[in-house]
């Protein structure tokens, strides 16, 4: 398993390759405190992203960035990783040798976005195989029989994806977020981790109250792309981590809606 | 859902819903008597069908074969978009959807949404590549005459796959309320297939004016009007080809891939990430091709050939010169092609071919002033 449930689980992304010193990045994540780490693999066309991702994606692709190359520079990272990327990669390189690829440099999990149900079938298979969770996502507009078939078909954790739209910093968790990682909990074991739109520490506690964890990327990347330093970004998820442990979103500072 | 090995829906779940119901509601309405009357009164009395089969005299004569041009730039808004979006736009008001979203390259599709969302009471809102709204401003400015709004994308390449890919993240937000309106056949089931359905009016028609020739000839750029051609010959002996353009020819040059929630044949370099198409015809700067047309590739059903935008430009010049018929950039193409294989031979002398002319060249005007300086 990837994540355990016995605390909230924190899950930071960075894209691949986004600066030189990207690896650091992941370093300082693990310092902080990070379950694990999502790895982005830049793509021309990310269609779920929102502007922050695609402007990482872009960038890192302007700097040369390939998945061989961020699969191999991040081996041996102190921290689990899970690849995030959309299928054309995968289906470029071909799901056998993509997949012993992420195995060979340590990668735990997959997820990828734009391969739902329907035509995920042989990834799972060949992800399977090679010892690499393929991470399924859910929705909001999710019926209830097809949340079932996801929880039964996930592997490592269900990504629940929080809102109805791309990737990026919100001003609020969305409403719906809590009912789907609450109905996806009925339906499996797994670990659920709610994604897109978590930006501070205050949504995260609001997030984490009804899921086993969360994912933080653009809120994130928003930083790198600034200059800020990898330390520093390092110490915006130590925060995350602190108000994960302590369900509160700051030294003493209660939610609002728990007042 | 698949053409071989093409096709499919590779879209994010939260899209799963929103494709699903667009093929539900499709599948309904294009066994549904009512509504397939509605729109042949709407190709007829709105968008001027019937076009026309145009026996090409001089063309022939100087070619040695006997052309006929489907002259699809006769239909209104100057090009065979308006079938397609005709359709759809009726299949969004029956969805009860009050809104329809659309991409752009050279403002063809986007002018045909627009038109189609002003008669049927829709609001509409175009998704355009900044380097395309810069392109083609007249365009532009005649989408936002008929009441739509249209919003540059300033992202990637700034062109049509980017403007795709940000009406795809615009659905993903507001599949509630908003029907999306794909202009070519390709994107995620049941659109390939809806779309060459909508289309096929160019080819059934052609057969009954024309019968069945020897050959067939379209532009590809996404494939719509090509699609919609072919399916109508597909049960004859009737030869198949499909033009791209040199910079843009993913069935010649490209691999098979998957982008905007489709496999097809897609240009991609060499750690696979897509390519940026280049043509002299905005509508053919799309790096992928409808997965029907891969497997028709595949299959052997249909041969896809590439002309060169010099070749292109000799070909309007021609045409308009010996039939009084200026051609959109894009219909050029197969023009294009159809007068380089009559002159190598390849179309033996005597031969039958229809030419579907996809659209009107008035939209490339300043693009010719400037070829020609």
């Amino acid at each position: 398993m990837i994540f355990t449930r016995d605390h909230k689980q924190l899950l930071p992304y960075v894209t691949g390759d986004i600066t030189d010193d990207w690896t650091d990045i992941v370093a300082a994540y693990a310092d902080a405190g990070a379950d694990a780490v999502e790895v982005g693999l830049p793509f021309s066309d990310p269609t779920l992203d929102g502007p922050t991702i695609q402007e990482a994606s872009f960038v890192a692709l302007s700097r040369g960035a390939t998945a061989d190359a961020i699969i191999s520079d991040v081996a041996g990272a102190p921290v689990p990783l899970v690849a995030s990327t959309y299928y054309q990669l995968v289906a470029y390189a071909g799901p056998e040798r993509f997949c012993a690829r992420l195995s060979r440099s340590g990668f735990r999990g997959l997820i990828v976005p734009d391969l739902p149900l329907e035509e995920s079938a042989h990834l799972e298979a060949v992800a399977a195989d090679a010892g690499v969770d393929l991470v399924l996502l859910a929705a909001p507009v999710t019926p209830a029989a097809r949340l079932a078939e996801i929880a039964r078909r996930s592997r490592g954790f269900i990504y629940a994806v929080s809102l109805m739209g791309t990737t990026g910093e919100r001003d609020t968790l969305a409403p719906g977020a809590a009912a789907l990682a609450r109905a996806l909990s009925t339906r499996t074991d797994l670990p659920v981790l709610l994604g897109f739109g978590i930006a501070t520490p205050e949504q995260a506690v609001d997030a984490a109250r009804g899921a086993d964890g969360i994912v933080v990327g653009a809120a994130l990347m928003r930083r790198v792309l600034d200059g800020v330093q990898p330390a520093a970004v390092g110490a915006f998820v130590a925060s995350l981590r602190r108000a994960l442990d302590s369900g509160v979103a700051a030294d003493g500072e209660v939610p609002r809606d728990r007042r | 859902m698949r053409f071989g090995d093409h096709g499919g829906r590779y879209v994010p779940e939260p899209l799963i819903p929103a494709c699903e119901a667009v093929a539900e509601a499709f599948a309904d309405a294009w066994a549904d008597p009512g509504f397939r009357a509605e729109l042949d009164t709407l190709l007829r009395q709105h968008a001027g069908r019937p076009t026309t089969l145009t026996p090409a005299a001089n063309l022939s004569a100087d070619l040695g074969l006997r052309v006929t041009l489907k002259r699809e730039d006769l239909a209104h808004t100057g090009s065979h978009k308006i079938n397609n979006v005709l359709g759809q736009a009726l299949l969004a008001r029956r969805m009860g959807k009050p809104r329809i979203i659309a991409e752009t390259g050279a403002g063809q599709h986007g002018v045909a949404t627009a038109t189609a969302a002003a008669l049927l009471g829709l609001d509409a809102t175009v998704f355009m590549g900044q380097k395309d709204v810069e392109r083609q401003s007249l365009n532009v400015f005649r989408m936002r005459l008929l009441g739509a709004e249209v919003v540059p994308v300033h992202a990637g390449s700034r062109t049509l796959k980017d403007a795709t890919s940000e009406a795809m993240r615009h659905w993903v937000a507001h599949t509630e309320d908003t029907y999306y309106c794909v202009g070519s056949v390709i994107g995620p089931h049941p659109y390939p297939t809806m779309v060459r359905e909508f289309q096929s009016v160019i080819g059934i028609e052609a057969r009954g004016q024309g019968g069945i020739p020897d050959y067939v000839v379209a532009c590809v750029g996404g494939g719509s009007n090509a699609a919609g051609t072919f399916s109508a010959f597909l049960d004859t002996d009737a030869t198949l080809i499909g033009v791209e353009a040199d910079g843009g020819a993913a069935l010649t040059k490209g691999a098979p891939g998957v982008l905007h929630g489709f496999r097809g044949y897609i240009l991609q370099d060499a750690h696979g990430q897509v390519v940026e198409a280049h043509s002299i015809s905005a509508g053919l700067d799309y790096p992928g091709t409808g997965p029907e047309h891969g497997h028709w590739r595949d299959s052997g059903r249909a041969r896809y050939v590439s002309v060169t935008d010099d070749e292109v430009l000799a070909a309007t010049t021609h045409l308009a010169r010996t039939e009084g018929i200026l051609p959109a950039l894009e219909s050029a193409h197969a023009i294009a092609w159809v007068m380089r294989a009559a002159r190598t031979g390849e179309l033996p002398r005597g031969a039958s071919v229809l030419i579907t002319l996809s659209g009107r060249g008035d939209k490339d005007v300043p693009t010719l002033m400037g070829a020609h300086q």
